[in-house]
């Protein structure tokens, strides 16, 4: 286990309005300080900050290229920041593998849909339930009993998870044949079998209609409320945002211009010129 | 990390997953009797067939060579179907099995003056020294497939490709003159391992491949098969979905070494003599066009393409000058017309094939209603 | 054997590799393929030399034209014909395509020849010239001036050229290239042309030094020729010349200790080593994929 850094625990004072009341008084589950990296000689992120309580759900938003992907990749290692520490429930993941980050409890969707599109929907979530099921080799091999009851308690527990977006006809369905929204639906649901403490879901809307982003935003904050975790997302659907994300932040050239409640981001002047002004969003 | 919490997440158990109608399902257990009765008959009639008579011996020969090539093409598959990566060395870890069986056995036979005789009546030490020495092919190979493995699948496609292809280079010239540095006569060099006992019969041979198509399926219907399928579809959302790529890249690329270093101690005792230069990269090559032809990712097809491709240039001798520059036209043409190969990602269940039949369901009344399914979906 | 004569057969055999090496290189360069039948079209070529001189009787200036032509329009063929169906297929599919493409032409040309080495007439009446005592082979110095200028050709029409822009411009990213009214087809015609007509340069000088052609030949020479350019970096011009040069004095100088059994398996171990501690090679550039 990496060393426990600072256990410092969220206080009101510092961020006032940021952090929603009940999480107040824990550990951060997802804290980020002075974040930045450099490709070349450009700077695409600079100084990042964030603190998230446990059942917090924050959005990142800002016009394209404003780095909000490289955040999320800087967040999951998939990206090694130049400057600035990441913490997981106090822990500092510098210098893990993306395995180790999933494994401290951060899983994630991507802009552009990453799903096993050859295998079968059940099995794109059993693949992240693969280190939960903790079989050995030598009991797959041979079909011993804990093989079949393991496969059958994860394959329970995979049709569960399908059942929160109402899946559970496509589990057979080879993943790429999927429609546009059910694949990124599948993307979330995969990332919740790895059982994250952050979940950070990168344009979860792009692409849907307006009666599927109105469903997507009960699920996601059905997902909040069942499994108590935080949930960190980039949308560039001002609805949606303002609609669930408890605190969000603005991104502009790789730097937060602006952090606030949602009454407060749509208030802010600085926002409205550098962002929303631009793009007539609301 | 045992979490409990999920067990009652989410609601209500699906209805739809499990019974959409009441349909006949045939047991796990009954399946598996049922595949393992099949394979025993096989086994058992083959057997008798060849004692009897009804085999010839060169034809015993040819079946034997089919089943260390469905081995072969099989273990390929594992990393090329599977994992999704192009190694050109398979030869190399089929000659290291055999020639450290074979080396094995001749070596252990003359210390307890076991001889070829004894190999062909089938006494039970030769039983063991052939399954001992079997294992000791894969596990020299596997080893091998471990010190590759581990710096090639750092790169990606081609350059694994180009690294495997020299590692096999390297294991011919090893083989060649490995004489002269160790001083003693260890594998014969370019004249050939000689002297190896006849220690492949029907029987041992398609037990083998029986025993390794089981271990290979069961790996891969299982959470460390899965594994693998994922990294093939998308290398970098595994990792984000917690697969250590790295260990299950390795991990298939020493299963797969594993397997063909037990072709290759099959080989030995069937073909009775190893040279390097039967190990070369044209050997590789075939072994790929099986898989590919097959179609990568189908056990069935492997299993299929490596029993027509071996038994066919025996079949037809008088075109063996045609049969490589045919190869290469079926290479190029599979992969221009038909890339998934013939039988595509298709894996031949028997179970579900009889339970299709329980339910009166004919192979295009399936696909009715599975253009159905689709229709409504 | 002394140490000029040692290094004079390391610049002419790593000069070779790195002609090889080069159209490698252009070709990986444009569409990211590992042209596996490179290496056979430097066999095609030292046969078309071989039916030019020994069985036409024709003067050795025309077995040359000939070659280059031939390579260079092979080139182009098999592009067209077996490479660009699977422009947007899956690389495993192209790549196991240009497998085939080189069985092809290796099992065609054991068709058509036979298996056995035919002997190639020498281009030129060259004695060796004796420095002190040292000899020196006039062929080596051919090959390594030959090599030296046709790498300033290319670098010149890669760099200068309206074609060369065109061939880097396609292989930053295609699609772009497109876009801005560049002809893709052409372009990539044009690159497996000049890498063609490289290895059919590669191919007589070969031929000089070892006048013999077997359908089999390509394969060694193409791989260790692969070898040079991953080790000089793969897409760089200059590191396919060092990468060639390289891999040519390490077989040279493990044959000159008495070890040329194991040449080919240093050679192999020299690119596994550069490729676990700089898998780039030597002057190649990082490429990462986007998330």
């Amino acid at each position: 286990m990496p060393n426990k850094h600072e256990r410092s625990v969220l206080v009101q004072m510092e961020t006032p309005n940021l952090i929603p009341e009940r999480d107040l008084g824990q550990i951060p589950v997802l804290e980020a300080k002075h974040l930045g990296i450099d490709f070349g000689g450009l700077t695409a992120v600079d100084d990042f900050n964030i603190a998230m309580g446990k059942t917090e759900i924050s959005g990142l938003i800002g016009p394209n290229g404003a780095g909000k992907t490289t955040i999320f990749n800087l967040l999951t290692n998939v990206y090694k920041p130049t400057r600035g520490t990441i913490l997981v429930d106090g822990y500092d993941t510098a210098g893990m593998s993306m395995v180790q980050v999933n494994k401290m409890g951060i899983a994630r969707t991507f802009q552009n849909i990453r799903l096993f599109d050859k295998m079968s929907v059940v099995d794109n979530i059993l693949v992240g339930f693969g280190n939960q099921m903790g079989t050995s080799l030598a009991t797959d091999l041979l079909r011993l009993p804990a093989h079949w009851r393991r496969e059958r308690e994860f394959r329970d527990r995979a049709m569960d998870l399908l059942g929160i977006f109402d899946m559970q006809r496509f589990a057979n369905t080879e993943a790429g044949n999927l429609p546009y929204g059910a694949q990124r639906r599948l993307e979330i649901l995969r990332a919740l079998a790895t059982e994250p403490k952050v979940l950070l879901l990168d344009e979860p809307a792009a692409g849907m209609n307006p009666n599927e982003t109105e469903e997507l935003m009960e699920n996601i904050q059905k997902i909040r409320d069942e499994f108590q975790i935080a949930i960190l997302l980039i949308e560039h659907d001002m609805g949606l945002v303002m609609g669930i994300c408890e605190v969000v932040g603005v991104l502009d050239y790789g730097r937060i211009i602006a952090k606030g409640t949602p009454d407060q981001i749509q208030n802010d002047p600085q926002v409205i010129e550098a962002y929303l002004g631009k793009q007539e969003v609301i | 990390m045992a979490n409990e919490k999920s067990t009652n997440v989410a609601g209500a158990r699906p209805e739809g997953a499990t019974a959409t109608r009441a349909r006949r399902t045939l047991s796990t257990p009954a399946r598996y009797v049922i595949n393992t009765i099949l394979v025993v008959a096989f086994l058992v009639i083959g057997d008798l067939m060849v004692s009897g008579g009804a085999i010839s011996r060169y034809q015993g020969f040819v079946l034997q060579q089919v089943g260390i090539y469905i081995i072969m093409a099989v273990s390929l598959n594992i990393a090329t179907g599977y994992l999704g990566q192009l190694p050109l060395g398979h030869a190399g870890f089929m000659s290291i099995g055999g020639y450290s069986c074979a080396i094995f056995i001749i070596r252990v036979s003359e210390a307890i003056g076991v001889t070829s005789q004894d190999f062909i009546n089938g006494t039970p030490v030769c039983g063991l020294l052939f399954v001992v020495g079997v294992v000791f092919g894969g596990l020299c190979a596997a080893l091998s497939g471990l010190v590759i493995g581990i710096p090639a699948l750092r790169l990606k496609g081609d350059y694994l490709a180009i690294i495997t292809l020299g590692f096999a280079e390297i294991i011919r010239v090893v083989m060649l003159n490995i004489d002269t540095v160790v001083g003693f006569e260890l594998t014969g060099g370019a004249k050939g391992l000689i002297g190896i006992p006849p220690y492949t019969s029907f029987l041992n041979v398609f037990a083998v491949v029986a025993i390794s198509l089981f271990l290979i399926h069961t790996m891969m219907k299982s959470r460390h098969g899965r594994a693998i399928l994922a990294i093939r579809d998308n290398e970098i959302a595994a990792e984000a979905t917690g697969v250590n790529t790295t260990y299950y890249k390795t991990f298939a690329f020493v299963v797969s070494a594993f397997f063909a270093g037990v072709a290759g101690a099959l080989y030995a005792g069937c073909i009775g003599v190893m040279a390097p230069a039967r190990f070369g990269f044209m050997k590789s090559i075939e072994i790929l066009v099986m898989v590919v032809l097959g179609g990568m990712g189908s056990m069935l097809g492997s299993v299929v393409s490596a029993t027509v491709l071996t038994i066919l240039p025996e079949a037809l001798r008088a075109f063996a000058d045609y049969r490589m520059i045919a190869y290469a036209v079926v290479l190029i043409l599979t992969m221009i017309f038909r890339p998934q190969g013939l039988m595509g990602r298709y894996d031949f269940s028997l179970g579900n094939v009889i339970e299709h039949l329980m339910n009166g369901e004919l192979p295009w009344a399936r696909k009715k209603a599975d253009k159905e399914a689709d229709a409504n979906a | 054997m002394t140490f000029l004569t040692q290094v004079l057969n390391g610049l002419q055999l790593g000069s070779i590799y790195a002609l090889v090496a080069l159209g490698y290189t252009m070709v990986y360069g444009i569409i990211l393929l590992l042209n596996f039948a490179h290496g056979d079209i430097i066999m095609v070529g030292a046969y078309i030399s071989w039916v030019a001189m020994a069985s036409l009787g024709l003067h050795p200036a025309i077995a040359v034209v000939l070659s280059i032509g031939g390579c260079a329009l092979l080139g182009v063929l098999i592009d067209k014909v077996a490479y660009a169906p699977l422009r947007n297929a899956p690389r495993l599919s192209i790549l196991i395509t240009a497998i085939g493409v080189s069985y092809f032409l290796e099992n065609g040309a054991q068709l058509v020849f036979g298996a056995d080495a035919k002997v190639v007439p020498a281009f030129v009446d060259a004695p060796n010239i004796v420095v002190g005592d040292a000899h020196v082979s006039v062929i080596a110095v051919i090959t390594i001036v030959v090599t030296a200028v046709s790498t300033a050709v290319l670098t010149f029409l890669v760099q200068r050229t309206k074609l060369g822009r065109a061939m880097r411009a396609v292989s930053e990213d295609m699609g772009a290239a497109r876009l801005m009214g560049i002809n893709v087809n052409t372009t990539i015609s044009f690159t497996f042309a000049v890498g063609s007509a490289l290895a059919g340069i590669g191919a007589i000088l070969y031929s000089m030094a070892y006048a013999q052609a077997t359908p089999t030949m390509g394969i060694m020479l193409g791989t260790k020729a692969f070898v040079a350019a991953v080790l000089g970096g793969i897409g760089s011009i200059p590191g396919a010349v060092i990468g060639g040069l390289l891999v040519g004095f390490a077989e040279v100088l493990v044959s000159a200790i008495g070890l040329s059994v194991w040449k080919d398996a240093v050679v192999f171990a020299l690119l596994i080593i550069v490729l676990i501690v700089r898998p780039t090679g030597i002057l190649g550039r990082t490429m990462n994929e986007k998330v």
